[in-house]
C-alpha cells in the first residue's frame, strides 16, 4: 500500500486521522456527560438550590457551611479510614489469591467463581445477612460463644469507633474477587518464556514473582487503584444496609452524606458542594499518581 | 510451572500452604452466601422463633418459588421472573458495545498515540470520581432533551457512557504491555489500523475481555440508581424489582423470600462468571507474541 | 431551574394532550408501597379504579421510606415526563405545589365533602393556599408503646402511666433479667422515640412550638433539656446490640418475650398479627407515658401533576375521590394497618388497636391534641428533620450531656432554615 495515486494519499491521510476518529465519539462524550455535568454541579454548588435546581448564585457560602457541619467532618476522616484499608487489603488479597491461583490449581474454575460471586449479589440483600453476621447478639460472636469461648467478643457493628471497620470488612469481601481477576488477567499476559528463562539461571519461584512478574504487573496496579478507589468514594449501598451510617453517624461516608443532603433533605446546594469536595479530594490523591505513571510510560 | 518431576518436601509445603490460603478465603467468601441460603429455606415461623443463622430444622423451597413466580411487587403479584428480562435486554448491549469502544479506544490509546491523547484518558479517568448522585438531574433533562426520557435506549446509552472510562482503561493498560515491535513490524508490512487491531490485538486479548465483561455485567446489572430513575414501570431493571420485593416500609419483612431473590437475580451474573471464567486462558504466550 | 421544570411539564403535558384518548383514562403512579401488605392495599385501588374505565400503569420504587421514589420523582420532573400522580407527604406537598404544576383538586374535595371529613390539622398538610392538592390516604399512630403483658408479670412490674412508673418498670424488669426495652438504634427509631417523649414530657403546646414551629428557643429550653434526659435515660435498658437493628426485629423479641416494650408506630401490629399475637392477650399497645391526650399522625398522601388530556384529568379526579371513599379507605386501611382518614368510617372490620386508634384521632382532632410527626416527615421541612435527626442520634450514641444537645438542636435548625 504505497501512496502513489491521488486516492491512496488521500487514504494514508485518513489512515492517519482513524485513530483520532476513533477516540472522537468517546471524548465528545466526555466533554458533555461528564465534564459538561461537572461544571453544572460545580455551578449548583454556588447556588441556594433546594430541593430542587435554582440558579441564584451565592459563592461559596454552601463551601463554608458544609465544613461547618459536623457530620461531614465524620464522613471525610470516615473516607480516609475505610478508602487506606479498603484499597490496601483488597490489593493485597487480590494479589495473593491471583498468584497461588496460577500455580496449576485444579479446582480454579469454581474457586474463581467462589472469589468473584459476592459482586453479583445486590447488596441490599446481601447487607443484611453482613448485618447478621457481624451483630454480636446473632452472629459471629454468638457463634463463637456458644462453642465455649464465653468471653469472646466481636462488637464493632454497635460501636461507634469501630463500626467503619465493619464497612470495610463487607467491602473487601465484596470486591476482592475482581481484583483477583485483574490481576489473573495480568499474570496470564505475562510471557511463560521469561518465567521459564529466569527458573533455567536458578532463581527460586518467590524471587521470580518479587523482582519479574510483580514489577510487570505495574499496570494492573494502576488499573486496580483507580478502580478500587472509585468504589471507595462512590460506596453507598454498602452504608446503608449495613449500618445506616450509625451508630449515630459514626460510619456515614461522603457519598452518602451527600445524596441525603441533595435529594432527602432537599439542600441540593449544598449536596453539590459536597460532591465537589469529594471530586477534589480525589483529584488531589490521584492527579500525581497519573501525572507519575503516565510520564513514565512515555520515557520508558 | 515450576519442573515438578519429583517434588521436594519444601514444594509440597508450599503446595499445602497455597491451598491452605486459597480455602481460608473460600470460608470467608461463602459465609454470608451461606447464611443467604440457610436463610431462604426456611419459613418465616421458623426465622420469627429460632436464631437467625442457625440451621433450618425443616428445610423448605417455598419462599423460591414465590419470590420467582408470585410474590407481590407493586401491583402485580409475578414474583420477579418478569424482571430478568428488562435486564438481559438492557445488559447485553450495554456491555458489548461499552467493551467494543473500550477495546478502541485503548488499542488508541497504547498504540497510536498522538498530541492530547494522554491527556484525554487522564481525563477520561479522572471524570468518572464524580458521584453520579449528582448526575442524575443533569442526565435527565439531557436524556428528556434527546427525547429519551424513560426509554429503553436512553438506559442503555447512560450505560455505555459511564462504563466508557473503565473499559478504555481496562484496555489500554493490557495493550501497553503488548511490545510495540509487532505493531511497528505490522505496519511495516502494511498493515492498516483495524487490519492489526484485528489481526494481532483481538486474539490475546481474552483474558482481558473476560475481566472487562465481569466489570461491566457486574456493573449494569447491579446498578440501581439509573435504573430507577431512567426507567418506568414494567420496563425497570431487575435490581429495581428486587429493591421493591425487599424493602417495606411497614409491612411484615420476609427474609426467606428477600433471600431467595437476591441470589435468584444474581443468577445470571455468576453464570456469566463461570462461563467467561473459560476464556481465563494464557493469551500473550510465546508462540503467540512471536507468530 | 424551578421555572424551567413547571414549563417543561406543561410542554409535555400539551403535547399528550393530542393523542390521549377521551374517554377511559391512564394515571401513571408513583409510589412505595411494594410489597406485603401494604402492597396489598395499593391493589385495592387499581382494581376500583379499573372498574371505572380508567388504567393505572404502575411505577413503583421502594425503600428509604420513599427516599429512592423521591430522587425518581425529581428525576423525571426534570426531564419533563413526571408521574400523573406520585406519592408525597407533608412538607413536601407545599414544595411541589409553590412549582404550580399540581392538579387542583378543589372541585372533588367540594362534591365529596373534603372539608368536613378530613380533620383541619391533616387537611391544611394537604393544601396549598388554600386549594387541595393532595388526597390523604390512611393514618398511622407513632405514640405507641407496645407491651408484652407476660414479660411485665413476669418482673412484677405495672404498665406505665407516668416516668417515673415507666423507670421503675424498667428496673423490675431488667432486676429479673430482661431486656425492658426492645430497641432498633437507627436514625428514624430514635426520632420515633425522641419526638413522642417529647409530647409526653412537654405537653401538646410544647410539641408544637418545638417539632411543628421548629422555635429555636423552645428547642434550646429547659423542658427540651428534661426530655432528652429521659430519653437517654431509656438507652441503659435497651440491649448493647440495639444499633442498627431493624425495627421489626426489635418487636420480633418484644413478641418472643425477650424484651418487655417498644416504642414505635402502629404498623408494628403487623408483625404481631403475622406471629399470630392477639391484642389484649399476648400484647398490648399504650400511648407513650404522657401522651394520652396527644396523637402523633403519620399520613401519606397522593398529589396529581398537572394535565391537559380530559381523559386523563377524569382518571386523575376518580383516583382522588376513590382514595377517599369509604369502600376503599376501609380495604386499604385494614389491609396496611392503619386507620382511615376520614371520619364515618364503620369500626367493624378493624381490630381493638385500630378502633381505639379511631377513637382518640377523633377525640384528639378536636381538642387539639391530634399533631403531625417529626420524625415521619409531616411536620417540618426535609432540611430542618435531617437537622434534628443529626442532633438526637449523636446525642444518643455519644456521651454529649442533655444541655448541649439542645442548645446543638437549636444551632443547627437555626443554620437548615437558613
Amino acid at each position: 500500500m504505497h501512496p502513489t495515486s491521488r486516492s491512496s494519499k488521500w487514504f494514508a491521510a485518513l489512515e492517519t486521522a482513524l485513530p483520532k476518529i476513533v477516540v472522537a465519539p468517546s471524548f465528545m462524550v466526555m466533554v458533555v456527560f461528564i465534564y459538561g455535568f461537572i461544571l453544572w454541579t460545580l455551578y449548583l454548588s454556588m447556588t441556594r438550590s433546594s430541593f430542587l435546581p435554582s440558579y441564584d448564585f451565592v459563592g461559596l457560602a454552601q463551601y463554608a457551611k458544609l465544613w461547618r457541619i459536623e457530620r461531614w467532618g465524620v464522613a471525610v476522616r470516615n473516607l480516609l479510614i475505610y478508602g487506606g484499608l479498603f484499597i490496601f487489603f483488597c490489593t493485597l488479597f487480590g494479589l495473593l489469591l491471583a498468584i497461588f491461583l496460577d500455580q496449576k490449581i485444579r479446582i480454579e474454575g469454581a474457586l474463581r467463581t467462589v472469589y468473584l460471586y459476592p459482586l453479583a449479589l445486590s447488596f441490599v440483600v446481601t447487607g443484611t445477612a453482613w448485618k447478621w453476621l457481624l451483630n454480636p447478639g446473632l452472629g459471629i460472636e454468638r457463634l463463637v460463644r456458644e462453642w465455649g469461648w464465653s468471653t469472646f467478643t466481636f462488637d464493632w457493628l454497635v460501636t461507634s469507633e469501630m463500626s467503619i471497620y465493619c464497612v470495610v470488612i463487607a467491602a473487601v469481601w465484596q470486591s476482592t474477587g475482581f481484583v483477583m481477576a485483574m490481576f489473573l488477567a495480568g499474570l496470564r499476559g505475562i510471557d511463560d518464556a521469561i518465567i521459564k528463562a529466569a527458573q533455567v539461571d536458578g532463581a527460586s519461584l518467590p524471587r521470580i514473582y518479587h523482582k519479574i512478574i510483580i514489577p510487570s504487573l505495574r499496570p494492573v496496579f494502576f488499573s486496580t487503584f483507580i478502580i478500587l478507589m472509585h468504589i471507595a468514594i462512590k460506596s453507598f449501598d454498602l452504608v446503608v444496609v449495613l449500618t445506616r451510617g450509625g451508630p449515630g453517624y459514626a460510619s456515614d461516608l461522603p457519598a452518602t452524606f451527600m445524596y441525603s443532603y441533595a435529594f432527602t433533605r432537599g439542600r441540593l446546594a449544598l449536596g453539590a458542594a459536597s460532591a465537589m469536595m469529594m471530586f477534589f479530594m480525589v483529584m488531589a490523591v490521584i492527579v500525581p499518581y497519573l501525572y507519575s505513571e503516565l510520564r513514565r510510560k512515555q520515557h520508558a | 510451572m515450576p519442573d515438578t518431576s519429583r517434588p521436594s518436601q519444601r514444594e509440597i509445603a508450599g503446595r499445602l500452604l497455597i491451598y491452605g490460603v486459597l480455602l481460608l478465603f473460600v470460608l470467608y467468601f461463602l459465609l454470608p452466601l451461606l447464611v443467604m441460603v440457610i436463610t431462604s429455606i426456611k419459613s418465616m415461623e421458623e426465622i420469627r422463633t429460632g436464631n437467625l443463622i442457625s440451621l433450618p430444622r425443616h428445610p423448605t423451597i417455598e419462599p423460591w418459588i414465590k419470590a420467582w413466580s408470585y410474590a407481590t411487587i407493586g401491583v402485580t403479584n409475578e414474583g420477579i421472573k418478569g424482571f430478568f428480562w428488562n435486564s438481559i435486554r438492557m445488559v447485553i448491549p450495554a456491555v458489548l458495545i461499552s467493551t467494543l469502544i473500550g477495546a478502541l479506544n485503548g488499542y488508541v490509546l497504547a498504540k497510536w498515540r498522538f498530541r492530547g491523547s494522554d491527556t484525554f484518558f487522564a481525563m477520561l479517568l479522572l471524570g468518572c470520581f464524580i458521584p453520579f448522585q449528582v448526575i442524575l438531574l443533569p442526565m435527565a433533562r439531557t436524556l428528556g432533551f434527546l427525547g429519551l426520557a424513560e426509554s429503553f435506549w436512553g438506559l442503555v446509552l447512560v450505560h455505555i457512557i459511564y462504563g466508557l472510562a473503565f473499559t478504555t482503561l481496562f484496555f489500554r493498560n493490557y495493550y501497553v504491555a503488548v511490545p510495540d515491535e509487532l505493531v511497528k513490524a505490522a505496519r511495516i508490512d502494511g498493515a492498516g489500523f483495524f487490519r492489526i487491531f484485528l489481526r494481532i490485538m483481538l486474539p490475546i486479548s481474552k483474558p482481558i475481555f473476560m475481566v472487562t465483561i465481569i466489570w461491566q455485567t457486574t456493573q449494569i446489572w447491579n446498578d440501581f440508581l439509573f435504573g430507577v430513575c431512567f426507567s418506568t414501570g414494567a420496563t425497570q431493571p431487575i435490581t429495581v424489582a428486587l429493591n421493591n420485593l425487599v424493602n417495606t416500609s411497614s409491612s411484615v419483612k420476609e427474609y426467606n423470600v428477600d433471600m431467595a431473590g437476591a441470589i435468584i437475580a444474581a443468577l445470571p451474573t455468576l453464570f456469566v462468571y463461570f462461563v467467561a471464567g473459560k476464556y481465563f486462558v494464557r493469551g500473550l504466550t510465546a508462540g503467540a507474541v512471536k507468530g | 431551574m424551578l421555572r424551567n421544570v413547571k414549563w417543561i411539564i406543561v410542554v409535555s403535558v400539551l403535547a399528550i394532550t393530542f393523542v390521549a384518548n377521551a374517554t377511559a383514562g391512564e394515571v401513571e403512579v408513583l409510589h412505595w408501597w411494594t410489597s406485603g401488605g401494604e402492597a396489598a392495599a395499593v391493589q385495592e385501588l387499581q382494581k376500583m379504579l379499573q372498574n371505572e374505565g380508567h388504567t393505572w400503569r404502575d411505577f413503583a420504587v421502594a425503600g428509604g421510606a420513599g427516599a429512592n421514589a423521591m430522587t425518581a420523582l425529581k428525576s423525571r420532573a426534570v426531564s419533563g415526563n413526571p408521574p400523573t400522580a406520585a406519592q408525597v407527604k407533608g412538607p413536601q406537598i407545599q414544595e411541589w405545589a409553590a412549582l404550580g404544576v399540581l392538579t387542583n383538586l378543589d372541585d372533588v374535595a367540594q362534591a365529596e365533602n373534603w372539608d368536613k371529613l378530613v380533620p383541619g390539622v391533616v387537611a391544611d398538610i394537604m393544601k396549598y393556599e388554600g386549594h387541595w392538592v393532595a388526597v390523604p390516604v390512611n393514618v398511622h399512630r407513632i405514640n405507641w408503646l407496645w407491651c408484652n403483658p407476660a414479660v411485665f408479670q413476669k418482673a412484677g412490674a405495672q404498665y406505665p402511666k407516668t416516668w417515673d412508673e415507666f423507670f421503675a418498670a424498667c428496673e423490675k424488669i431488667q432486676k429479673a433479667g430482661l431486656i425492658p426495652v426492645g430497641f432498633g438504634g437507627q436514625a428514624w427509631q430514635e426520632a420515633t422515640a425522641w419526638e413522642s417523649i417529647v409530647a409526653g414530657v412537654g405537653g401538646t403546646d410544647f410539641y408544637k412550638k418545638t417539632l411543628i414551629q421548629a422555635d429555636e428557643q423552645a428547642l434550646a429550653s429547659d423542658t427540651m433539656v428534661k426530655a432528652l434526659d429521659i430519653f437517654k435515660r431509656i438507652k441503659p435498658y435497651t440491649d448493647r446490640n440495639a444499633p442498627g437493628r431493624d425495627w421489626n426485629l426489635a418487636t420480633t423479641m418484644v413478641i418472643k418475650g425477650e424484651a418487655a416494650m417498644q416504642f414505635m408506630g402502629d404498623w408494628a401490629k403487623g408483625e404481631f398479627t403475622a406471629a399470630g399475637k392477639l391484642p389484649g392477650k399476648d400484647y398490648d399497645a399504650l400511648t407513650v407515658p404522657g401522651t394520652a391526650d396527644a396523637f402523633l399522625f403519620n399520613v401519606d398522601s397522593f398529589i396529581m401533576f398537572e394535565v391537559k388530556d380530559p381523559a386523563a384529568k377524569a382518571a386523575q379526579k376518580a383516583m382522588a375521590r376513590l382514595i377517599l371513599s369509604p369502600d376503599f379507605q376501609v380495604a386499604f386501611n385494614v389491609s396496611k394497618g392503619s386507620i382511615p382518614v376520614r371520619a364515618g368510617i364503620a369500626e367493624t372490620p378493624f381490630d381493638a388497636v385500630a378502633i381505639a386508634s379511631m377513637k382518640d384521632f377523633e377525640a384528639t382532632a378536636k381538642s387539639g391534641g391530634l399533631m403531625p410527626s417529626m420524625a415521619h416527615e409531616m411536620a417540618v421541612s426535609p432540611a430542618v428533620r435531617g437537622a434534628m435527626f443529626d442532633v438526637i442520634t449523636n446525642f444518643y450514641n455519644s456521651d454529649m450531656s442533655a444541655a448541649d444537645a439542645a442548645q446543638k438542636l437549636a444551632d443547627a435548625v437555626r443554620e437548615a432554615k437558613m
